[in-house]
């Protein structure tokens, strides 16, 4: 039988591992992912969980262990933050590279500098282009069902590709929310052992792995391949999405529709603040107005087919990106603009940018991205990117100025 | 094919006690001449068949290009600065595979860390200090040929003073070249206290063939430090390298010798040693030093350093004094 428990998302992402019954965990701590190691490291010493546990020196060797331990046979699962997954990046392309079917929770949190605790995405957008396919989390029970589904994704021989599963720093990795676990029994059923057909280490089998390649053929091909085997990902997410709900009776899509129907207003949004942006939608139907939101889920593979699906023909559209690229905008933005390109019924955009570093987005943002999107749909020009800042916002920090005794004109 | 392996046997005495087989087998991209790589064929003989080589960015990432590899066993890639960190998950893998019945304990590998000096001494200096710490069962295998040599021979933390890279020239200003000593990695690796810790030359093949043999036996971090003679990094000419590897011991600046649980002891000591000269004149990135006028006080510091490190080795122990 599933059994219903209070878990925090970090409780939540390690009770998926123990469920996914991995051979191997190699950790470093960074907040807000810390828990996650802890919890593993716990069952691991007492013998709840049979996989080995190791405390590395650093994110990239973590990366480079766990990548290497998935090279050798094993069923791997790690977990970071921020600057822990910069710390590693190379790492990451290296066991994308290497076809490797690990799992690699990334908690988001804000980048330095300035240093800070709370979430936004640069962090895991900045592995967009890594090779590793991406699932970001909008609740606790999410995040367990998605690290189920990523392995079956990752280990599936039509993908072979690691998998980042995110979810937000403080918002989500310490937000308690009732969570269904399945019983060992029903996932074993669901996942079952990993068996290793292209990436092991074996005395009788030696194999030459992440070899050198000469000049751009071998090159290009390898990379294809990987590319292809994203777009494989789409149709496998589907099958896998289609049999956990059979079992498990929750049924995740390559994106979520919220009041999507009939919507004529839309807000694109990703991880756990897509619930703001929901409540924002409730309150705007209940006004009469005709809103709905769409959530990106699986990110890599960009699903640009559904995204374009889903909004086109709608009356405007605003994407809030929980990101910056500096001298650009938001990246969720640009990919989902290109995505529409070809649609004979584009709608109008916006580009919207909030919740840098946990700044809330509030009722009366949501407000103001609502009164754009009704200009927007009149034909009105708006500006874009916005970046979101309420007044109070912009005293208290004239008050921090202040006191740092830089003096700013109002 | 009755030869026994190394593998079989214990202290050798003989050059014909070296196993006939090969695991690294010729044809690769690697420079003529290589002492690197005539050290790792000698290392892989006492190593058998049952390996995988865990290798850093490095001139010996050129060793398997897709799709050819040389060795017997196996091969990961990684990257420059956490080859020990894969050795780490190779070994833990193939620990927990095993204790869960998952892999025959037949298809055990021995997990090989092969890495450049530029790698060993610089960027995985502290994913080697992890992994030693963590006592991994685990073989490094550094072939130092004193420079970043891949790219070209630019100054590494390894490279000795008195050599002229490509980003130490000799100039008026910096007559020397590379006004830097050499990092002391043994100490520094000793300082961990792994299970045995030791230098090897490919011109000493017995002594080498049994250090190999000898850690076999130990359970933890088997460390080497392999002098690599590198005719397209040091200028000189493809034949010379076994001359050169020979020069460097005997003139001393080279010191054979093993740590074991950090008890160091020197397994040749030379026991006229020849004057340094015999080693740095002929190599071209020593030239500077002798042409066009002699640099005396450089060529003087070097010995200095190479009598004053032999004063504190016992002459018929090896034994640190």
């Amino acid at each position: 039988m599933s059994t219903g428990k209070l878990l925090t998302g970090n409780a939540a992402a390690a009770w998926a591992a123990r469920l996914a019954d991995v051979d191997y965990i190699p950790a470093f701590p960074i907040t807000p992912q810390t828990e996650i190691v802890e919890l593993l490291a716990q069952w691991s010493a007492s013998g709840e969980m049979p996989a080995r546990f190791v405390s590395m020196d650093s994110e990239h060797s973590m990366l480079t262990a766990a990548g290497a331990a998935a090279a050798a046979g094993a069923r791997v699962f790690t977990a970071t933050s921020s600057q822990g997954l910069l710390y590693g990046f190379e790492v990451l392309y290296t066991i994308a590279g290497w076809r490797t079917p690990l799992v690699l929770v990334n908690v988001s949190r804000a980048l330095a500098s300035p240093i800070t605790l709370e979430a936004d995405h640069n962090d895991i957008l900045s592995a967009r282009d890594t090779g590793f396919l991406q699932i970001h989390a909008e609740t606790c029970q999410e995040i367990v069902d998605s690290i189920l589904m990523a392995y079956r994704l990752a280990e599936d021989q039509r993908v072979m590709l690691p998998v980042l599963v995110n979810l937000d720093g403080f918002t989500l990795s310490f937000t308690r929310e009732p969570v269904i676990l399945p019983t060992p029994a029903e996932v074993s059923e669901f996942l079952p052992l990993y068996q290793p057909r292209h990436a092991f280490i074996r005395g009788d089998r030696p194999m030459a792995q992440g070899a050198a390649v000469l000049g751009g053929v071998p090159y290009s091909y390898f990379r294809y391949q990987q590319h292809l085997a994203q777009e494989n990902a789409l149709t496998v997410h589907e099958e896998i999405a289609q049999e956990f709900a059979a079992r498990f009776g929750r049924r995740y899509g390559l994106t979520e529709s919220f009041m999507l129907d009939d919507a004529e207003q839309v807000l694109v949004m990703s991880n756990a603040f897509a619930t703001k942006g929901k409540a924002a939608v409730q309150r705007w139907r209940a006004q009469g107005v005709k809103a709905g939101l769409l959530r990106l889920r699986v990110f890599r593979p960009f699903p640009a087919r559904q995204i374009a699906a889903a909004l086109a023909g709608r009356r405007a559209v605003a994407i809030i990106d929980q990101n910056l690229a500096p001298g650009l905008g938001g990246i969720t933005y640009q990919e989902i603009a290109s995505a529409l390109y070809q649609e004979n019924l584009r709608p109008p955009l916006m580009s919207v940018i909030g919740g840098l570093g946990g700044k809330d987005i509030s009722e009366a943002e949501f407000d103001a991205v609502l009164l754009d999107l009704q200009r927007l749909a009149q034909g009105e020009r708006v500006k874009s990117p916005r970046l979101l800042y309420t007044r109070v916002e912009q005293e208290r920090m004239r008050t921090l100025l202040k006191i740092a005794g830089k003096e700013v004109r109002a | 094919m009755n030869t026994p392996t190394s593998t079989e046997l214990d202290a050798i005495k003989s050059l014909k006690q070296i196993a006939r087989e090969e695991f690294i087998l010729p044809g690769t991209a690697i420079c003529g001449g290589c002492g690197g790589l005539e050290a790792l064929r000698l290392a892989a003989k006492a190593l058998g068949p049952k390996t995988v080589f865990v290798n850093a960015a490095g001139c010996f990432t050129l060793l398997a290009v897709f799709p050819y590899t040389p060795f017997k066993g196996a091969w990961l890639y990684t990257t420059m600065a956490s080859a020990p960190a894969g050795a780490q998950g190779v070994r833990d893998a193939l620990d927990v595979l095993m204790a869960r019945g998952k892999i025959s304990p037949e298809n055990n590998v021995e997990v090989v860390v092969v890495a450049g000096d530029g790698s060993t001494y610089d960027m995985a200096l502290s994913a080697t200090s992890g992994a030693i710490f963590r006592g991994l069962d685990f073989w490094y295998f550094c072939y130092d040929n004193e420079s970043y040599g891949n790219t070209g021979m630019q100054m590494s933390s390894a490279t000795p003073y008195g050599a002229r890279t490509q980003t130490t020239p000799a100039t008026t200003q910096t007559r020397a070249g590379t006004e830097h000593g050499k990092k002391d990695l043994f100490e520094i690796w000793r300082a961990h206290r792994p299970a045995y810790l030791a230098t090897v030359s490919p011109r000493f093949p017995i002594d080498l063939t049994n250090k190999f043999l000898k850690a076999k036996h130990l359970r933890g971090p088997k460390l080497f430090i392999a002098h690599a003679p590198c005719p397209t990094g040091w200028l000189y000419d493809p034949e010379q390298t076994a001359d050169y590897a020979r020069l460097a011991v005997e003139t001393g600046v080279f010191a054979l010798k093993e740590a074991v649980d950090g008890v160091v002891t020197h397994t040749y000591v030379p026991r006229r040693k020849r004057p340094v000269e015999d080693y740095l004149q002929g190599q071209g990135r020593y030239r500077h030093l002798f042409e066009p006028v002699r640099n005396e006080e450089a060529i003087k510091q070097i010995q200095t350093q190479v009598d004053r490190y032999w004063e504190n080795v016992h002459e018929t122990t090896g034994a640190a004094r």
